[in-house]
């Protein structure tokens, strides 16, 4: 069971134009700011938005080609799990899920034993006799995941999965989600602008901004080699272009740094980890092979650590303890040296694009 | 024929009008001069002709405006039971209006005008209706009035005296209603007064009745006795009762002397 | 403790607000006051308002039973803005809304009158003749009352989320059962409130059926209409049916009160 997407999208004056092959047994995420046109091509994919140009492919059979071929969500063995959920409120739990064999043709007994297999296979029976108002966010989330496997569906499509949860019940039901989505045989897309989801989910993430796929790669590409600084700030990481030659690196805007790697050169880009870079009041001495001066720019408390932003050439992002704060005195407009290793520094190609 | 009735005009306005025209005071009198606004509550038959008689009133007594009400008899003597701030009532029968001189709500009615019954059927006479006999025919779709108003009372009384049975499709509030009906070739026939027929032009046609074999109604007029501008009620319903000029317009319209 | 917090109550809301209050119920209390007490028994179970009821109810569910089957599709229509010109379609809904209902009777006459646009076909193809029937009572009220079902309905379609319907599809449930098994219950409470509305409006219908339907005891002479006829010669007989018709509407809204009022807050 493969999709084959090659098609523009067109909501109003947006248009996204994505192509991807997407393969089974994988859990695809797709990534991107909000706004930048995945829910479009998830509901393209699910028959909920016809496209305006290209086609979408499922297992060889044109679903939509712009024309005259157009097979309906009904047609495509597809399994939603909507933003929110969307379980149906006056419906227990059992009706939710046996709603889709119901509506496949199976009798009602039939679709009731069905709902309650599947409901009992995520560990879930006890919500049977429920009401979608009587359950929590993560049960709601299970619910929903139950109601789309009951078709067995060829093809899983999970909207902003994690997103109506809140912080604390996050971690346990994407824990489960992973689970379950492993033992999934079909596709998985699993749409989210969330990268903690993309990458302890997915096998593969499709980065997409402003309507446009920006980066395709496993979530380890995308940390070590991010394509875009969206997809270096989702990271965490300051991403750097410039040109390499003689183990140097001119960067773009300014500033010149020492590479490991002294056989590259042309365009490159390249990551700046905040952990690699130490900062210092005065010039430093040392085995580091770049020392460079900047100001401080702003600081970004984060958990137990504080981003620094530091406005330099080039401007890069470190990490540091509160107590180094005080210890250094940073504050806004604070002048300060850094320090960093040529081994540190990860160079790779520029993506064609 | 002029000279006498004018007199009798004379004569009557000092009688029924004592306020305006006591002893030989002349008309004029600055006090009791006709002026400012009266309301005149009538019967939905006067539609046509009230107006045209209130225009002929307005010019003889400058400075006086007459608006209307036109309603059901009964309606409107429901109305003016209830207070209604009207200053002159005219009914389409007697039994109407003194529901509410009896009630001390009027003035002593004066008979004006009398009218007689006709069937109206919708131009060209779709169901060929040659005679009342014809509105028992089970085809024949028949609108009347409601008996609680004069219109009705009539035309069930014409039913009985004529011997026939109908069953009217509809009991209308007023002969308006009826007419309206009937114009719009929704009825057949309907049973309203000879003066609608009338005014209603060429979009009716009709058929007449007999006169042994017709009924009549008579119409009073009468001042209310709570209104505010008595002099100028009492004026118009003189007017409408004596003058030659009302009764000339009131037999234009086809309505007859009730003496 | 927080008895201090009371809500604030200005002057400038109260006071018109009382007003409005008192002028609302003041002539439902003048109408009880003045309601021939002695004789109501036997007015309201004469063969003439008993007749009427039968009728004013019978019309009036029948209405909106009618207003029911063709205003909801219509109002999903006018939501989910499929069919052209939808503001010009949702003007055109509302202006038996707007228009005098005695209009609203001369217009359906143009259209269902033995001479009518369409009634002349009627007539001379099926001899139907909808004036003076009681069918022509049920037309004009599901007319001048369906506008209220439809724009209730319209705003409960707009407002619902997509998701649910999305949600259903891709189940693979097809357009009726989507319809039928998710947006329908999903909007029952306003459902139910458009319903109550245009039953209450095609109940207290006059105009339109006295000039479409005309007025024959037993036949087209709903509770209005013997109300104004009673008004004619015997005022405590129309007192007593007006009575009778509002305990009708009481015990309705009282049946109703948790749906409707739950309904007409959301």
């Amino acid at each position: 069971m493969t999709i084959a997407v090659d098609a523009s999208i067109t909501r109003g004056t947006f248009t996204v134009t994505v192509a991807a092959e997407l393969e089974p047994g994988m859990v695809v995420a797709v990534l991107g700011p909000n706004g930048s046109g995945k829910s479009t091509l998830l509901r393209a994919i699910a028959g909920l938005q016809p496209i305006s140009a290209g086609t979408i492919r499922i297992d060889d059979v044109v679903v939509d080609d712009a024309g005259h071929v157009f097979a309906p969500p009904q047609e495509r063995a597809i399994g939603l799990v909507p933003q929110d959920y969307a379980l149906f409120p006056h419906l227990t739990v059992r009706d939710n899920v046996a709603f889709g064999p119901r509506s496949r043709g199976a009798g009602r007994r039939a679709a009731a034993d069905l709902a309650e297999a599947t409901l009992a296979r995520l560990g879930i029976s006890d919500l049977t006799d429920r009401k979608p108002g009587q359950i929590s966010g993560g049960q709601a989330q299970r619910v929903a995941l139950a109601r789309a496997l009951a078709t067995d569906p060829a093809i899983l499509l999970l909207d902003e999965p994690l997103a109506a949860l809140d912080v604390e019940s996050r971690d346990a039901v994407r824990a489960e989600l992973d689970i379950h989505l492993s033992t999934f045989a079909g596709c998985t897309v699993l749409v989210t602008h969330d990268p903690l989801d993309a990458l302890l989910l997915a096998d593969r993430v499709l980065v997409i901004e402003e309507g446009r796929i920006v980066q395709d790669g496993t979530p380890a590409d995308l940390a070590h080699q991010p394509a875009t600084t969206y997809v270096a700030a989702l990271m965490g990481v300051t991403l750097l272009r410039g040109s390499a030659h003689d183990g140097l690196l001119s960067v773009d805007g300014g500033g010149v740094l020492h590479i490991a790697d002294a056989d590259v050169s042309g365009r490159v880009q390249c990551v700046v980890r905040p952990e690699s870079v130490t900062l210092h009041r005065q010039e430093p001495e040392g085995s580091a092979r770049n020392i460079w001066p900047g100001t401080v720019g702003s600081l970004q408390p984060s958990h137990d650590r504080v981003r620094v932003l530091i406005d330099a050439a080039p401007g890069v992002v470190a990490v540091v303890t509160p107590a180094a704060v005080a210890e250094l005195g940073l504050v806004k407009g604070t002048p300060i040296w850094m320090s960093m290793k040529a081994v540190d520094l990860a160079v790779y190609r520029s993506p064609a694009h | 024929m002029r000279r006498p009735r004018t007199a009798l005009l004379a004569l009557t306005l000092v009688a029924v009008i004592p306020g305006a025209f006591v002893g030989t005071q002349p008309v004029t009198a600055a006090t009791a001069a006709p002026t400012g606004s009266i309301t005149v509550s009538a019967a939905a038959s006067l539609t046509d002709v009230f107006p045209v008689i209130a225009a002929a009133f307005q010019k003889r007594f400058p400075g006086t405006t007459v608006s209307f009400n036109f309603g059901g008899s009964s309606a409107i003597v429901e109305q003016v039971n209830a207070g209604a701030p009207v200053d002159v009532l005219a009914t389409a029968s007697e039994p109407t209006m003194w529901k509410a001189a009896n009630a001390g709500h009027t003035g002593r009615p004066l008979l004006f005008a009398k009218n007689t019954m006709a069937i109206a059927m919708p131009a060209g006479n779709p169901a060929g209706i040659t005679g009342l006999a014809d509105l028992s025919r089970s085809d024949v779709l028949t609108a009347v009035c409601a008996v609680a108003v004069p219109c009705g009372t009539a035309a069930r009384d014409l039913f009985a005296t004529n011997g026939i049975s109908v069953r009217p499709v509809t009991f209308e509030l007023d002969v308006r209603g009826v007419l309206g009906k009937v114009m719009a070739d929704e009825v057949d026939a309907g049973i309203v007064y000879v003066t609608d027929v009338r005014s209603a032009g060429s979009a009716v046609t009709s058929v007449a009745i007999p006169a042994d074999r017709n009924v009549t109604t008579t119409y009073p007029i009468a001042t209310v006795t709570d209104g505010r501008n008595p002099v100028t009620a009492r004026a118009f319903v003189a007017y409408v009762r004596y003058s030659r000029s009302a009764q000339g317009i009131l037999r234009a319209y086809g309505f007859a002397k009730p003496w | 403790m927080s008895s201090r917090r009371i809500s604030p109550r200005p002057a400038f809301l109260m006071v018109p607000g009382i007003i409005a209050l008192a002028f609302l119920v003041l002539p439902l209390l003048a109408l009880l006051w003045q309601a021939p007490w002695g004789d109501i028994t036997s007015i309201v179970s004469s063969p003439l308002a008993l007749d009427a009821l039968r009728l004013s109810l019978v019309t009036s569910l029948t209405a909106t039973a009618f207003a029911t089957v063709v205003g909801v599709p219509l109002a999903w229509l006018l939501a989910r803005e499929v069919l052209p010109a939808t503001r010009l379609v949702r003007a055109l809904v509302i202006v038996p809304l707007l228009l005098p209902p005695v209009v609203s009777g001369v217009m359906l006459l143009s259209a269902f009158g033995r001479r009518g646009f369409v009634g002349q076909y009627l007539y001379s193809a099926f001899g139907i003749q909808l004036p003076f029937t009681t069918a022509g009572v049920v037309l004009a009220e599901a007319f001048v009352a369906m506008p209220f079902l439809i724009i209730t309905l319209e705003g409960a379609f707009r407002s619902l989320d997509r998701r649910y319907e999305d949600a259903a599809i891709t189940l693979g449930a097809s357009s009726w059962t989507v319809f039928r098994r998710v947006t329908v219950p999903l909007i029952a409470p306003s459902l139910l409130a458009g319903a109550v509305l245009c039953w209450a409006r095609a109940l207290g219908e006059f105009g339109a059926t006295i000039t479409f339907a005309g007025n024959l005891p037993g036949v087209t002479q709903t509770m209005p209409l013997a109300v104004y006829s009673a008004l004619e010669s015997d005022r405590s007989a129309a007192i007593a049916l007006s009575v009778l018709l509002l305990g009708v509407c009481v015990a309705v809204l009282v049946a109703l009160r948790g749906y409707y009022l739950k309904g007409a807050s959301a």
